[in-house]
Order: structure tokens, then C-alpha cells, then sequence
């Protein structure tokens, strides 16, 4: 936009209010309001729909099924696939539908973070395709897709040695805080997008900009451990909510019968 | 992208026009009924205006963006408006990632006439610095699950987003030609609402809003989306199979009938926005 002068609100001098609390009011380690919902599509075997504060997030699984092309497909194990997408509108400024770099090597992280979960070596010769389509974007969307993927696969009755959640750590004036908001990822001095699988307490994604000391980086991961066991919990309560669900349909359906 | 080519058995097909000849359909609709219709009005709060519709099993997101930069050199006294749609693979096994396709594009091309033919958005308000600056406007559809008629689930998605599209106030400065982005929030100018009429054509039987099975099996396909006077705005034939006189005929009346109320219903859902229309 040439010849745009953009007159909009500064932002607020600090990113913590007077009380010592964060702009949306939370404190250092608490997370913003997440909802989650599986089963959210007809089409896919899987499909989960994630809000973490502002991100709006579906996530849909397609297999294990068919490789195409064929010469792709893996001898031993299934081809775990991802693609990570923002819709134009999911961002201030429309974003180009084509997919840029950051898309790609998104994609690719996610993958990688999910994969360790799935026993990939039931399924030789075949894929499983992951897809997520960010709607709206609020900072930590890899790491909430994660956990929407994760779901989607759950959903899709991929077999899984435990769930994957994503948070993502960051430091803004200094301190450490879990689950940076899109201001306080843009104005923070740091961010560390992680993922978990919280059963078995291994890091499956670990990314990291900015300036941390390494006392920082140790606090940070241990906090955002902390925060995955809490978005692991409602992970899986809507696992069991929506499953005891389908279980009463069919035991109401088998009645009927 | 649509990848491998969906197989449907002869069974099926033979079942789905043999009910046809008794007048029914495999979901129990009428011919000419649309399937139920939800619609959410602005679910996505950076876009400035949004929809998701739920037309039966088929799900779709608009999203309007809005910004500032030149002119078509053809039409320096309009604004632009584009659309744009795209089929993402997880919306159906069927479709595959990459740059659009003929399907998708067409359906974006058709949602896009609709739009345009009808004066939905009136462009001529949407110059800022006539040949010079004016608002660009991108509608996006997103689709998300594909049980068929994704024409006329994206077209309400599109109207509604830009009904309820709230787009900031700007300054013109005439001398300098400097445009001030304002902290207040302005309506896009809408001067109609277009609704497709998207009919199957199976064994020479027509359909309105046909679900996936029915787009499977169908010989044609045609769209005919209308103003609210009543006028035509837009028509695709699509499809290998061939229409007839007649097959136009029942689809004007049938239009005439069919879309008055789904117009309604966009009227009733960006009421709260917009006011009455």
C-alpha cells in the first residue's frame, strides 16, 4: 500500500499491565481459552477443530490409505504426509493463496512432531495424510495444530503410542511465559514453539528465535511441559466425551435391533 | 485439485434414477428443495467480513479482505473485486493440493459473475482517487467438506461475507493524494443480492442442490443465479451431457419459486449488521 499512512491505535508501551499481569490479563503461565471439538467433517476418516485464544484451526486425516504416486510409497512403513495452510483471510494483511516458505517448513515440523506418535509400521506401502487449514492466526499456530492433528488422527483411528500437544514459550521483557499471544510473539524478545507427547514426556518438536540464556531456555521448556500436560487433559476429555457418545449410540442402535 | 477419479457402481446409479422416475429423491427431498441451510456470519474476526455455510454435508468459509491500491486501467471509476475459491484436500479424499484446477476455477469464475453481473457490490463507490486509488476487495472460499453443490454453498458464503464485511474509513487527502486509514468502521456499498440455483441433470430429470451421489452420477449441470428482480444474472452449463429449451424453462420457474427464500434468509442474517434491505 504506497501513499497508505496506517493511523491505527500503538500499540501499549508495555505488554504488561499495571497489576504485573499480561495484556489479556493471564499470567506468566497461563494459557489462553482453548476449545476443542473432534469429528468435525463428513469427509475425512479424522478431522478436529482447535481455537486456541484467536486461532481458528481444522485439521482432517485422510488414511491409512493409498499412496499416490506409487513410487513414493515406503517398503517397511507408511508415509506420514502433512500440509500446513493459512487461508488468506487468516491474517491482517491477505496473505497470497499460493504457499510460502514458512508453509512449507511448517509442514514439515508438524510432521515430524506427529510421526514419533504413530505406529507407521503397521501400514507399509500406504500414507497418511495430515492437512491443516489455519481459518485465523493468533501466534502458536504450529503448536496448535499439532494438537489439533493429533486429535484428527485419534479421530481417524490411527493407531498412536500417545497423543502430541504443542505450546509454545516465549520471553517478552525478560520473562518467561507460556503461549504467546500475536502481540506478544511481534513484540516479545523470543519464542519457543515445542511439542509434547505427554505420556511418555518426550519432545517430538523444539524450535526456537530470539535471545534466551540457557537458564531461560531450561525454565522455558519446563514451563511449556507444564502447559502441554494441561492442553493434554483437554485433549483428552474430548476424546472420551466424544467416544462414550458414539459407544451409547451404539449400544442404543444394538437395542433397537 | 481433484486427484483420482471417483468410481460409482452401476447399482447405485441405477437406484438413484430409478427413485427419480417416481419423482423421488435418495434423501427423501423434493426435486426442486434445497438442503437444510446454517449459515455463521463473521466466525473469522481478521477478516473483515466472513461466512461459513453448512448446505447439507457441504461446508464452506468466505472470507473478504479488504485493501487499498490502483485501479483496472480499464475501469479507473471501479473498484476491484476478486474471487478467488479453493477446493483444500480436506474437504474430500478427491482433492489433492496445488494450483487451481478447471474445477476450481470455474467455480470460483462462477460465484465471481454472480457477484459482479448482479452489482452486488456497488465498485463505483469503492473509488478513492478516481484511475488512481480504490478499495480492492478479495473474496476467499475455503472449502472444507464436499458433499456436492458447492456452487451454491460458496455463493451465499460470498454475499454474506461482503454483506457483513466492515471495512475502516479512510481520508482522502485531494491535494497530495495521501489516504488516511480512520480508527472508525464503514459497510461495503451492496446494491443487490445474487443467489445461484444450482441444478443435477440424471437420466433427464433435473435437481435442484444436488448432494454428492446425485453430482456423481449426473449427466449436466447447470447454475442460474438470479437478482433480486428477478433478472439473470449468471448461467453455467457444466457437465458432458447436453440441456434442453425445456430444461431452461423449468429452471427459471423453479428459480423463481427457490431463491426468494434463500434470499431471505441472507437478508435476515445480516440484518443485525446492515439493517433492513
Amino acid at each position: 500500500m504506497n501513499n497508505v499512512t496506517l493511523v491505527r491505535k500503538e500499540p501499549s508501551e508495555s505488554l504488561f499491565r499495571e497489576d504485573g499481569l499480561r495484556l489479556d490479563g493471564r499470567g506468566l503461565d497461563e494459557l489462553r481459552p482453548i476449545r476443542m471439538e473432534v469429528g468435525v467433517l463428513n469427509n475425512a476418516d479424522g478431522s478436529a477443530y482447535v481455537e486456541h485464544g484467536k486461532n481458528k484451526i481444522v485439521a482432517a486425516v485422510y488414511g491409512p490409505r493409498e499412496l499416490h504416486p506409487k513410487h513414493l510409497a515406503l517398503p517397511d512403513k507408511a508415509l506420514v504426509r502433512c500440509e500446513y495452510r493459512m487461508a488468506t483471510f487468516s491474517v491482517e494483511e491477505r496473505k497470497s493463496p499460493a504457499p510460502g516458505r514458512r508453509e512449507v517448513e511448517l509442514s514439515k515440523v508438524i510432521r515430524e512432531s506427529l510421526e514419533p506418535a504413530i505406529f507407521v509400521y503397521k501400514y507399509p506401502r500406504a500414507t497418511i495424510d495430515v492437512f491443516v487449514q489455519i481459518l485465523q492466526a493468533d501466534g502458536g499456530t504450529r503448536c496448535a495444530s499439532i494438537t489439533a492433528a493429533a486429535l484428527a488422527l485419534a479421530d481417524a483411528g490411527v493407531p498412536m503410542r500417545d497423543l502430541v500437544v504443542g505450546c509454545a514459550v516465549g520471553k517478552i521483557e525478560g520473562k518467561v511465559a507460556v503461549d504467546l499471544s500475536d502481540v506478544e510473539d511481534k513484540l516479545g524478545e523470543g519464542d519457543i514453539p515445542m511439542a509434547l507427547m505427554p505420556t511418555k514426556k518426550v519432545i517430538t518438536l523444539l524450535q526456537s528465535d530470539g535471545d534466551f540464556t540457557p537458564e531461560e531456555f531450561k525454565q522455558a521448556l519446563e514451563m511449556g511441559i507444564a502447559a502441554c500436560e494441561k492442553i493434554y487433559e483437554m485433549q483428552r476429555d474430548i476424546l472420551i466425551e466424544r467416544y462414550s457418545k458414539v459407544r451409547e449410540e451404539v449400544a442404543e442402535e444394538q437395542e433397537e435391533e | 485439485m481433484v486427484g483420482l477419479s471417483e468410481v460409482t457402481s452401476a447399482i447405485e446409479r441405477e437406484h438413484i434414477s430409478s427413485l427419480l422416475v417416481h419423482g423421488k429423491r435418495i434423501d427423501d427431498r423434493g426435486l426442486f428443495e434445497f438442503r437444510n441451510i446454517e449459515v455463521e456470519v463473521s466466525p473469522i474476526e481478521k477478516a473483515e467480513g466472513s461466512a461459513q455455510v453448512v448446505l447439507g454435508g457441504t461446508k464452506v468459509v468466505a472470507g473478504v479482505k479488504v485493501d487499498v491500491g490502483p485501479p483496472f486501467s480499464d475501469t479507473p471509476n471501479k473498484g476491484v473485486l476478486t474471487c478467488n475459491a479453493e477446493l483444500t484436500p480436506i474437504a474430500s479424499p478427491f482433492f489433492e493440493s496445488g494450483p487451481p484446477d478447471e474445477q476450481t476455477v470455474e467455480l470460483a469464475r462462477v460465484v465471481d459473475r454472480g457477484i459482479r453481473e448482479s452489482k452486488a457490490v456497488d465498485l463505483e463507490k469503492l473509488v478513492l482517487i478516481p484511475g488512481e486509488k480504490v478499495r480492492v476487495c478479495f473474496v476467499d472460499v475455503y472449502v472444507l467438506d464436499y458433499d456436492g453443490n458447492l456452487f451454491d454453498a460458496s455463493e451465499i458464503a460470498a454475499s454474506v461475507a461482503l454483506m457483513a464485511a466492515k471495512v475502516p474509513e479512510v481520508e482522502v487527502n485531494e491535494d497530495t493524494g495521501e489516504i488516511t486509514v480512520l480508527d472508525k468502521k464503514q459497510l461495503l456499498p451492496i446494491s443487490n443480492i445474487p443467489v445461484s440455483a444450482t441444478f443435477a441433470k440424471i437420466d433427464g430429470v433435473l435437481v435442484l442442490d444436488p448432494c454428492l451421489k446425485e453430482e456423481r452420477v449426473q449427466d449436466a449441470r447447470i447454475t442460474m443465479t438470479s437478482t433480486q428482480e428477478g433478472n439473470i444474472c449468471a448461467f453455467q452449463k457444466g457437465g458432458i451431457g447436453t440441456i434442453t429449451l425445456e430444461d431452461v424453462d423449468t429452471v427459471i420457474e423453479v428459480v423463481k419459486e427457490k431463491a426468494e427464500p434463500v434470499r431471505d434468509l441472507i437478508r435476515e442474517l445480516t440484518k443485525e449488521v446492515r439493517g433492513e434491505i
